[in-house]
């Protein structure tokens, strides 16, 4: 091995692609509250569901919503699988013996790729699901809409479905109590005077998305079953 | 002086004749092993044994034996330096082991860090990366009065931790990735923090962050596997001051 003596090209760079996977997963993380915190109104009624899921899908900056998310998306996960295979090629010869004092790591920690993985998996099927699903129709007040309650409380009966979703949720729980502060160290955000701040943030997110995300299919699952 | 009764281990150690061979674990006894000595030490009682007998004795890397020119390597256990934090092989004791243990001893594994012989392991992956910005060029002269250049004590204590770095390499043998991120960025973040070291500081970290890829080390995943093995505690501090000046470097160098 020589001295390569050049200067490195950001997004060529393994720090480079990291705060790019960091940044993608920010933007991720906005859209996981965007996406939890209005689909609590499942909790109030069927109407109000239902209305709000129209005036989302009627209003035209919802495609140019849906190319960015799907860019954020790719983003994230093409560079996290180059990264990890990189990681990977690292070590050519494993371990024969793996810590289990302070000096080990985490199992939650080194399955970040895995857990992606099921993550990617969770959303193919949850598009499938829900978005490419069954299409109900409902009027309210003479407007004729999509009835994604119907549909909702309908995949939520099915107790396999619900198991598969609690799963999903606990593997994206740990993804995203890493991925809050690991983003933000990435990005180079360190600072012994915010450190436990930006912990105590992490869980809380985790807990906030996951824990509103979870309570609807149990909801529905628990009160709402025909 | 009475004679002390030491202690049995049943050792397993890394057997490699050298690079592109394949190695295998050696099953060996360790008797007579005392408290006091150090895991080096141990292992100078194992190959005198195996000279004694007419066998190769086992090739491990040391130096100063006293915890402070990063020679000495090891993965014990699964733990680089082994299972005591803070502590390099060499100051570790055997006290911290009790008679019957089983020890495998591996050697730092890494496709940077390829194995010259058993337990040693080449880490001129890490002068190199050194050499590709971590000095400062223009020259300093001699000493100059402490009081002529103006660092505040704050920014001289950091630097300062972090040029207790002593470039073992632990932090590679830790990483699930075999990053040398904590290495590089202590490295950067030395200079990075006192006023000699800021006329290159772009220059610096786009270049020694380059020399780290091109020596095929992984990324950092943040789990903090290296500062926990790093015997003098480098902090993972070190690591987003280097991605924050990598990323500021990146927007602006010329
Ligand atoms: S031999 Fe010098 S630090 Fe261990």
């Amino acid at each position: 091995m020589q001295n390569v003596s050049r200067k490195m090209g950001w997004l060529t760079s393994s720090v480079g692609r990291k705060q790019l996977i960091g940044v993608t997963g920010l933007g991720l993380c906005g859209f996981l509250v965007a996406h939890m915190a209005p689909n609590m109104l499942i909790l109030f009624s069927a109407e109000m569901y239902n209305k709000y899921s129209h005036a989302l899908i009627s209003n035209p900056l919802i495609y140019a919503a849906e190319v960015g998310l799907l860019l954020l998306f790719l983003g994230h996960l093409v560079f996290a699988l180059r990264l990890s295979w990189m990681n990977w090629r690292a070590r050519d010869t494993r371990y024969a013996v793996m810590s289990n004092g302070p000096k080990r790591t985490a199992w939650a920690q080194r399955s970040l790729w895995a857990q992606g993985l099921v993550i990617l998996v969770f959303v193919i099927l949850h598009l499938i699901t829900f978005k490419y699903g069954t299409h109900y129709s409902v009027t309210y007040d003479g407007v004729e809409m999509r009835d994604l309650h119907k549909l909702v409380v309908e995949v939520f009966s099915e107790p396999a479905y619900v198991i598969w979703y609690v799963v999903a949720l606990f593997v994206l729980f740990f993804h995203l109590r890493h991925g809050l502060g690991s983003s933000l160290q990435t990005l180079g955000i360190n600072h012994p005077r915010y450190n436990c701040a930006i912990k105590v943030a992490s869980w809380a997110y985790a807990v906030i998305v996951v824990g509103g995300f979870l309570s609807q299919p149990i909801y529905v699952y628990l009160l709402q079953r025909g | 002086m009475a004679e002390q009764k030491g202690m049995t281990l049943n050792l397993k150690i890394w057997r490699q004749a050298g690079p592109k061979e394949k190695g295998e674990f050696l099953k060996i006894q360790a008797k007579n092993i005392i408290p006091d000595m150090s895991f080096l030490e141990m292992l100078d009682v194992v190959n005198e044994e195996l000279v004694r007998t007419g066998k190769e004795p086992v090739e491990f890397d040391h130096d100063c034996r006293e915890g402070i020119c990063g020679a000495c390597s090891l993965v014990i256990n699964g733990n680089p330096h082994g299972p005591e934090v803070a502590t390099t092989t060499c100051q570790l004791h055997m006290r911290k082991f009790k008679d019957g243990d089983s020890i495998v001893i591996e050697p730092f594994r890494a496709k940077s860090f390829p194995i010259v012989k058993d337990l040693v392991v080449d880490r001129s992956a890490f002068d190199r990366i050194q050499q590709a910005g971590g000095f400062i060029t223009a020259n300093t002269g001699a000493a100059q009065d402490a009081n002529c250049i103006p660092v505040p004590k704050k920014n001289a204590d950091l630097a300062f931790s972090s040029a207790t770095c002593i470039g073992c390499g632990a932090c590679v043998a830790a990483c699930k990735n075999a990053s040398a991120s904590l290495f590089t960025s202590a490295k950067v973040a030395h200079l990075a923090l006192l006023p000699q070291g800021q006329a290159e500081r772009e220059e610096r970290v786009l270049k020694m962050v380059a020399q780290m890829d091109a020596e095929g080390f992984g990324g950092c995943t943040n789990t903090g596997a290296c500062s926990a093995a790093c015997p003098v505690e480098i902090s993972l501090e070190n690591i987003a001051r280097m991605n924050r000046d990598f990323l500021a470097a990146s927007i602006k160098h010329r």
